[in-house]
């Protein structure tokens, strides 16, 4: 992905989705003291950007330590709430960063129905094929219907060789069968889609650990990285999918999608707080090239519109 | 993480007991409990606001009845305002009344599940109405959907419109009307691509499908985990298409489902339909009173019912209710029990569908109880001799010891269990002694063993 005007695409595709915060803020804040009916007016901000409640209280008490009593105006609120949330995030800003002496790097993605995995390893596939590597995919979502296909156009897309079985093949043995490929084509990454699951579906996760058993027969270090892809829209409910999905199937990072909606996503706050995985990167939009990096401050900036 | 509120409540009122009509003073700090319960259930907002302000009109000045404390009396009221805010009681049917084919649009973001809802229909209507239903995929956006959808009908055994390349979302919709018309279906399902409520382009588009083909029913299908943004796609959606029905998907998960509030509160729209299963048959009514509780974390007593009529031997099931009753309850039995709870599923899932046992689940996670100690209690069991499990006070030392051995575990586990066995007995005699009307007024704790029973009474 070129580097060039990065700040500028994220921003683009964060821009909407902030809209409503900050116009929120921009009411709220117009120079005011800052009292507790502010403060509570602006804790409701971050809870209805699905901050949560424990997470948006504890932002907002750093507030009244540090800030009570003072006038402020919007533009200072905004910084420092941008300050705030983006202190919390930098830890976990980090990019998945693909280890050529693997040869290939195996990325398992997992996540719940219809969060955009299949999507996200399109536009992964992308990604790597524009910085010279070469991805193979894997059509490890056996049970939808049409899943094989659609992953088969992504690779037309993007010049990547998908590997697929038939349909309801065991997904495990597929995975199986495509490491022993690409490593006899010297593939750099092997991207392996999965079927969407619950995560309180205790059968399904097992066949979620079953594909990883299978794959470490051949390579006991194997999945190099296990990639849990969010939906933005989700609430309070992403606290369980991660808790279970790390327990499960060691979770190293996370990939949220369908930040260029009206969701604000900031549910990832809350993530960063209770797990500290990282964030590796935000889908913002439906074509090969929406997939950016995860940025802390801009994320934060983006999220509080400054 | 999420306590139950009638626990949160117990705590808020502990102090209140034996007062008279509750207090604004009161309320207001119940109140509190119940705003941060309904956020954490991903309730929207200004749905919660609104939700708080019934409550609070209605709860300030009510006389506590002598036989329930002002926390349960609040969770009452909390309860009631929920389901009629849901709907009220019952199920809301989709409307077919129109001259066929009857046409039935499907909206919603990108991955919410229209697809599946659609072969789902497709597959409900067909089957339980018997109607001649035609499915079409009107999304040429993401890649392979309307193969999706083919498949998914051949499926259902419901024929789909052929896929024609090239055609505008708007000339599919048109050709399955005419195709519709043409031979003869009583209902055209519409399945749109998903689209972000702020993508003016896309939400024309659909303006223009809707306005092309003129659906009786106008479906907004939306995830069960949804967040606060449950407001602003249910406001854009309604505005752009007017939605007359809601689908909830994913309601097998285990989010609280707080959206399916917002969506109503927003749209006025009811909710039709609840998606709980990847299966083509997983497609159900929509029951507020049963959403209520859940949202609320008060448990979903009818869904457990559900739940265990699926899962266990009805016979097996009156035959140790008779054995309980008549206190002829043996170890033979104990161990049919245990493979009917692990049928079921986690121990706390199936404690998470009762009210008023949150304190005694987080009890139970603390000493990380799982299925597994159900399977060795049952191995144990099993290295038993008939006579044995008929009477288990039989077992002494060298009895547990050979039992030990036999089932792989320790004599601390034998004698554990053999402890556990005596505290149910005991249980249950108290419970015969008590009968059905004693259990329902001392509640659960008339029957527990000491150190297990909960701090309140269950709602």
């Amino acid at each position: 992905m070129a580097l060039g005007g990065f700040f500028g695409r994220l921003k683009q595709g964060l821009s909407r989705s902030t809209q409503k915060l900050t116009e929120g803020i921009t009411t709220v804040f117009k120079k005011r003291r800052l009292d507790d009916e502010a403060l509570e007016e602006l804790e409701e901000l971050l809870i209805s950007a699905d901050l949560g409640t424990e997470v948006a209280a504890r932002v907002i008490d750093t507030f009244r330590r540090t800030r009570f009593g003072t006038e402020v105006t919007d533009e200072e609120i905004k910084t420092a709430l941008a300050e705030e949330v983006s202190a919390i995030l930098t830890p976990v800003a980090h990019p998945l960063v693909i280890d050529h002496a693997r040869k290939p790097h195996v990325v398992l993605v997992v996540g719940v129905n219809g969060t955009g995995k299949t999507t996200t390893i399109g536009k992964m596939a992308q990604l790597y094929r524009e910085q010279g590597m070469r991805p193979v995919l894997v059509a490890g979502d056996t049970f939808r219907a049409a899943a094989v296909e659609q992953l088969q156009i992504w690779g037309q897309r993007t010049d990547a060789p998908v590997i697929a079985g038939p349909p309801n093949a065991d997904a495990a043995g597929l995975a199986f069968q495509a490491l022993t490929q690409a490593k006899a084509e010297g593939a750099d990454v092997l991207l392996i889609d999965t079927a969407g699951r619950l995560h309180n579906r205790s059968v399904l996760m097992e066949e979620l650990k079953k594909i990883i058993r299978v794959i470490r027969k051949q390579d006991p270090e194997a999945p190099h990285s296990v990639l849990l892809v969010l939906d933005a829209t989700t609430g309070q409910n992403a606290i369980q999918q991660v808790r279970v999905f790390r327990e499960m199937v060691d979770v190293t990072g996370l990939v949220v999608t369908k930040l260029d909606g009206s969701a604000r996503g900031g549910i990832v706050v809350a993530l960063a707080q209770e797990f500290g995985l990282p964030v590796h990167a935000v889908g913002v939009g439906e074509q090969a090239g929406d997939l950016r990096p995860f940025d802390a401050g801009d994320f934060a900036r983006g999220l509080v519109g400054t | 993480m999420f306590e139950a509120l009638s626990d949160k409540l117990g705590g808020v009122f502990d102090r209140l007991r034996g007062r008279g009509a509750l207090s604004e003073a009161d309320v207001n700090e119940a109140l509190r409990e119940v705003r941060l319960a309904l956020l954490d259930a991903d309730v929207a907002l200004p749905v919660v606001r609104e939700f708080v302000a019934k409550v609070r009109e209605r709860a300030v000045g009510t006389e506590v009845l002598d036989s329930v404390s002002p926390g349960q009396q609040v969770v009452k009221i909390v309860n009631d305002v929920m389901i009629e805010q849901l709907g009220g009681a019952g199920a809301v049917p989709l409307n077919l009344t129109a001259v066929p084919p009857v046409p039935i649009l499907m909206v919603g973001l990108q991955g919410s599940g229209k697809t599946t809802t659609a072969g789902k229909l497709g597959l409900r209507l067909r089957e339980r109405l018997r109607r001649k239903v035609l499915l079409a995929s009107l999304d040429t956006q993401r890649p392979a959907a309307q193969l999706q959808l083919a498949q998914l009908a051949e499926r259902a055994g419901v024929p789909s419109l052929p896929i024609v390349a090239g055609q505008t979302p708007v000339e599919i919709a048109r050709r399955a009307m005419d195709t519709g018309r043409r031979e003869g279906f009583d209902i055209v399902i519409l399945d749109t691509a998903g689209r972000l409520s702020i993508n003016q382009e896309l939400m024309a588009e659909v303006t223009e499908i809707r306005a092309a083909t003129n659906p009786v029913e106008t479906l907004l299908v939306v995830d069960a985990m949804t967040g606060q943004d449950a407001v602003n796609t249910a406001k854009a959606f309604n505005e752009a298409v007017g939605v007359t029905g809601i689908v909830m998907t994913r309601m097998d998960g285990d989010a609280r489902g707080g959206a399916a509030l917002s969506m109503r509160a927003i749209t006025g729209a009811p909710i039709k339909l609840t998606g709980i299963s990847e299966k083509l048959d997983g497609l159900e009514d929509f029951h507020p009173e049963r959403v209520a509780g859940r949202i609320l974390g008060m448990g979903d007593i009818v869904g457990l019912v559900e739940k265990a009529s699926e899962t266990v031997d009805q016979e097996e099931a009156e035959k140790l209710a008779r054995k309980m009753a008549k206190g002829q309850f043996d170890l033979e039995d104990y161990a049919k029990q245990l493979k009917q709870i692990t049928k079921m599923g986690s121990l706390s899932g199936i404690l998470g569908m009762l009210p008023g046992v949150g304190k005694i689940k987080a009890q139970l996670e603390d000493a990380n109880l799982d299925t597994s100690i159900l399977k060795r209690q049952g191995a144990i069991i099993s290295s038993m001799t008939p006579k044995e499990r008929r009477a288990p006070d039989i077992i002494k030392a060298s009895r547990k010891k050979r039992i030990a051995s036999g089932s792989g575990t320790s004599v601390q586990e034998v004698n554990r269990l053999l402890k556990q066995f005596d505290d149910m007995s005991t249980m249950m005699k108290r419970m015969n002694k008590l009968g059905q009307k004693g259990l329902m007024r001392h509640g659960l704790s008339a029957i527990m063993p000491k150190g297990m029973a909960p701090r309140n009474r269950p709602y």
